[in-house]
């Protein structure tokens, strides 16, 4: 049954009517016309539909919107913009850590939250944190590269 | 100073490459990248022979180039940008490319099999239009200068002669067409002289890309757009029984259940009603057939009816292995392996009663546009396809079946629609990267040469790439009652013609004669290779590497078998039976480059848990498509039986490089994918259908895998032509990796992926083997 949604996204309010048990992921996709997160599985299990919520990464392709609630939702697009990229988001334009890209959302938000609450996290604790996000153009060398600049970078 | 340089400078000015933020950081270019000609290029007759095909220079003195060959990730975007902005002698900023879009841009099939390179990037098509258009403006410049072309000075898109009058490309053709064929005997700048071609300069969806602002065809929207599902048979083989409509009356938003002989998907309002419908519909399938058990899949393989070819057969094969010291006999297997694309696939159609247009993500525009046409029973010219960048593909991931799916969907409701797989809909279906089965036997001499090979190889194939005209080689097109492509049974006949080595089925160290002309990369004359192609229960089609990393696979770890048993280092004995210059190039250097401990494999003293050793692997790409050579260095837990790699180094011959950096990530890409299939990659399936259909049941390597290092070498020989590179580095990864763990343990490992289940039974059964001797 479609209802009124508010959402609170990138700094933004929106209000969207839609089933509160659509996934977050197309509400931010289909609705408010986000490219950052994306549909990678849908279950889960690869990254690539990542979100920020109270600090947190949530795989949006699992979570109904309507459980969102009052929480933030912060995107890969909500970090930085390309005239002002966030720090961490510079970091891989400069150490070019893609190649396909469809998978950044996981990588990016997911280093961003772990250095965020650790800032002095080991290249382990970095490494434990991404277990679950997959790239599969195997850009991993770049992109733990990118991230390791990015926190030595954040603690100085 | 050489004639060319003198060329160069006269023509081009100096060029000042400022690489950002100009060239960096526009996601603008990229956002707004397809649309059509900037005036009136037409659909239906583009002519790769006419330069107004592939070049226009527009009033704003943008210089739009229109190509066949597209970006999904390997870098084509930017590379073919600095190519255009190299022979035209302008920024990059002032660059932009059309990639595959079928209303303007010239059929170059499919961008595949690392041919983009060879085909743009040389002597014809992109290259040969950007140098014409260069020497076109050069003589519109003379004569409205009056002025010789010898003394004008090209820059930045302005042409200035000796009295420092000029004049603009935009003034001299701006928004008009050349009218011009391509002029073969134009002049390509020489790498030496190059500004912007041969530089790291970063890719040009950086920026978008990390900033999440990038445009995949996912996030295509276009007014009035439905979602759509498909419902896919439970396996292979399975028809359509029955569809029970009113399963889904109750679904809200839901607007037509779409049902075409076997194909059956639903479309609705919104994405999540369309998920909504796909799962609750009730569909009944007449059951597939079994399948062969997975267990003992390759004997399976080894005992079908076959198509039989011959790359190589010297007929004395028999004679000379007779005649050895010694005659060593290996059997490799190389299991089902998935693209296992992470975004799952996506188009968008929208198709009228008159015509057609999808967005989509195939790496074939022109051969899917045809199929597009075949499938909706509209003419040809009536449907244009807009390829729009997926995530990575390797080969043909689900891109082309879901663009057929989606132009299905939109015909039945008349509306356009975005269809969406789900993840089972991608790795249930799609075309898998072949299993093979190959064997091998080889003799030595007293001196421990090899003195005959023989090998035979067994390949589980069935369809393809639809190309132009064959929709049955993917699931769409088998739900519709169109036929895949099938090898047939038959024997095979004596090699004619010249020798080839597209798929590397024949190892470098053959000499490849055939009538007395030889074409291998080696000294070995006592040859036979012979290829049985075999009807496979699964789809396959071309997974990066396409048999090259299967065959490669086998003939190097087979190469360094013979080597152990004639007690020599494995770089010293790989150079014994070379004698392609490239091919020994590569070898050395990547040798050099990782201090190669020269010795006999395996290492004499192995104690303790964890173990280490180093292996090496070698390859002329597709007999003449690069050439690569890897060393990898691995530690083996002998107790666990997990192997962990810890440095790679490569040396790569790819001729000219259009983008240093871009081929480096290409190559670290290309060698940690090969790393993850090699340890753990692998389709599995019960009795009646694939059952690796999602991040938990088919392994890839996560990011939190502890990477080995990379060091890459590059070899560039003098005035050879570009080569492609995206595969050549990946090809020798699982053999290189082998060899490693042979010299480690003493074990063989001769089945991919090297499980720590297959480890430990190599290693036991290596004890067990030391034991009896």
């Amino acid at each position: 049954m479609r209802q009124k949604v508010t959402l609170d996204v990138n700094g933004q309010r929106h209000v969207v009517e839609v089933d509160p048990e659509t996934p977050l992921l197309f509400v931010l996709n289909d609705e408010l016309g986000l490219r950052g997160p994306r549909f990678g599985c849908g279950m889960a299990q690869c990254g690539a539909c990542t979100v920020i919520m109270r600090g947190q990464v949530v795989r949006s392709c699992v979570m109904p919107v309507g459980a969102v609630g009052q929480d933030e939702v912060t995107t890969l697009e909500g970090l930085g913009s390309p005239e002002h990229p966030h720090p961490i988001q510079q970091a891989f334009i400069d150490e070019g850590a893609a190649q396909c890209g469809f998978c950044l959302s996981g990588v990016i938000l997911t280093a961003k939250a772990v250095l965020d609450v650790k800032p002095d996290a080991s290249d382990q604790e970095i490494r434990d944190a991404l277990g679950s996000v997959l790239c599969r153009c195997f850009a991993h060398i770049r992109m733990l590269r990118a991230i390791r600049k990015y926190a030595e970078a954040k603690r100085t | 100073m050489s004639q060319s340089r003198r060329d160069f400078l006269k023509s081009c000015g100096a060029i000042i490459v400022t690489f950002s933020p100009l060239s960096g950081s526009v996601s603008g270019v990229l956002l707004s990248a397809q649309g059509p000609g900037p005036f009136g290029t037409h659909p239906s007759h583009i002519d790769p022979a006419k330069l107004d095909s592939w070049l226009a220079v527009g009033n704003d003195g943008v210089v739009t180039a229109y190509t066949g060959k597209c970006d999904f990730g390997q870098g084509l975007l930017t590379a073919q940008s600095q190519l255009v902005a190299e022979e035209l002698c302008v920024r990059l900023v002032r660059v932009k490319l059309i990639q595959s879009d079928t209303s303007v841009c010239p059929d170059q099939g499919t961008t595949s099999g690392s041919q983009s390179t060879p085909t743009n990037f040389n002597s014809e098509n992109l290259a040969l239009a950007a140098a014409t258009a260069r020497e076109a403006l050069l003589g519109l410049a003379a004569k409205k200068l009056s002025e010789p072309v010898e003394n004008l000075t090209l820059a930045d898109g302005v042409i200035t002669g000796t009295s420092g009058r000029h004049v603009s490309y935009e003034d001299l053709i701006g928004n008009k067409h050349f009218d011009l064929p391509l002029n073969t005997k134009a002049k390509r700048k020489s790498p030496a002289d190059w500004t912007v071609l041969g530089k790291p300069i970063p890719s040009l969806d950086g920026t978008a890309l990390m900033t999440g602002r990038f445009e995949f065809v996912q996030h295509i929207r276009v007014p009035g757009m439905l979602h759509g599902r498909v419902v896919r048979p439970p396996e292979m083989g399975a028809t359509l029984a029955r569809v029970d409509e009113r399963s889904v009356r109750d679904v809200p938003g839901l607007v037509k259940v779409v049902v075409r002989k076997d194909f059956v998907g639903v479309v609705a309002e919104t994405q999540y009603e369309a998920t909504l419908a796909a799962r609750q519909i009730a569909v009944q399938w007449n059951p597939g057939p079994e399948l062969p058990p997975q267990k003992d899949f390759f004997d399976h393989l080894q005992k079908q009816p076959a198509r039989d070819t011959f790359s190589v057969d010297s007929q004395d094969v028999d004679a000379q292995l007779a005649g050895a010291t010694s005659i060593i006999r290996a059997r490799y297997t190389y299991p089902y392996q998935m693209h296992g694309s992470i975004g799952a696939s996506c188009a968008v159609a929208h198709v009228t009663p008159q015509s057609a247009t999808v967005w989509s993500a195939t790496q074939s525009a022109y051969p899917t546009r045809s199929i597009v046409a075949k499938l909706l029973n509209i003419p040809i010219d009536k449907v244009r396809v807009i390829y729009v960048r997926g995530s990575g593909c390797y080969g043909l991931n689900g891109a082309d079946a879901v663009s057929f799916d989606a132009a299905i969907l939109s015909q039945a409701v008349g509306k356009p629609v975005r269809l969406q797989f789900s993840r089972q809909d991608e790795m249930m279906w799609e075309n898998l990267g072949s299993a093979c089965a190959i064997q091998l036997r080889a003799g030595l001499s007293r001196e421990g040469r090899v003195i005959a090979w023989d090998r035979e190889d067994w390949v589980a194939s069935l369809g393809n790439r639809p190309g132009y005209d064959q929709p049955g080689n993917i699931i769409t097109g088998m739900l519709l009652g169109y036929e895949p492509e099938l090898p047939k049974p038959g024997s095979g006949n004596p090699p004619t013609g010249r020798f080839s080595n597209r798929s590397n089925t024949v190892p470098s160290y053959f000499a490849g004669c055939i009538a007395g002309n030889c074409g291998g990369d080696g000294t070995i004359r006592s040859e036979r290779a012979l290829t049985h192609n075999v009807r496979s229960p699964f789809f396959t089609g071309p997974l990066r590497s396409p048999l090259r990393i299967q065959n490669t696979f086998a003939n190097e770890c087979f190469m360094d078998e013979l080597c152990a048993h004639a007690n020599a280092d494995p770089v010293a004995f790989r150079l014994l039976h070379l004698q392609n210059p490239r091919v020994i190039g590569v070898l050395n250097a990547a040798a050099e480059a990782a201090k190669w401990d020269a010795r006999p494999s395996p290492k004499t003293a192995i104690s303790g848990r964890t173990v280490s050793g180093r292996g090496i692997a070698c390859v002329a790409y597709e007999g003449n498509n690069g050439y690569s050579a890897l060393v990898a260095e691995v530690e083996v837990d002998v107790e666990a039986g997990t192997v962990r790699p810890t440095r790679f180094v490569v040396a790569l011959d790819c001729g000219p490089i259009s983008n240093p950096d871009g081929l480096r990530n290409q190559i670290e890409g290309g060698i940690l994918q090969g790393m993850s299939r090699a340890l753990v990659e692998e389709v599995t399936w019960d009795n009646k259908r694939i059952t690796s259909v999602d991040w938990e049941t088919y392994n890839s390597l996560h990011l939190d895998y502890e990477m080995p290092t990379i060091e890459t070498v590059f070899v560039t020989p003098p005035d050879v032509p570009a080569t492609g590179a995206g595969e050549t580095a990946i090809t020798v990864i699982p053999a290189a990796i082998g060899n490693a763990i042979f010299d480690a343990t003493g074990a063989r490992l001769r089945e991919l992926p090297f499980t720590p289940q297959r480890v430990k039974a190599a290693l036991l059964e290596n004890t067990r083997r030391a034991g009896k001797v």
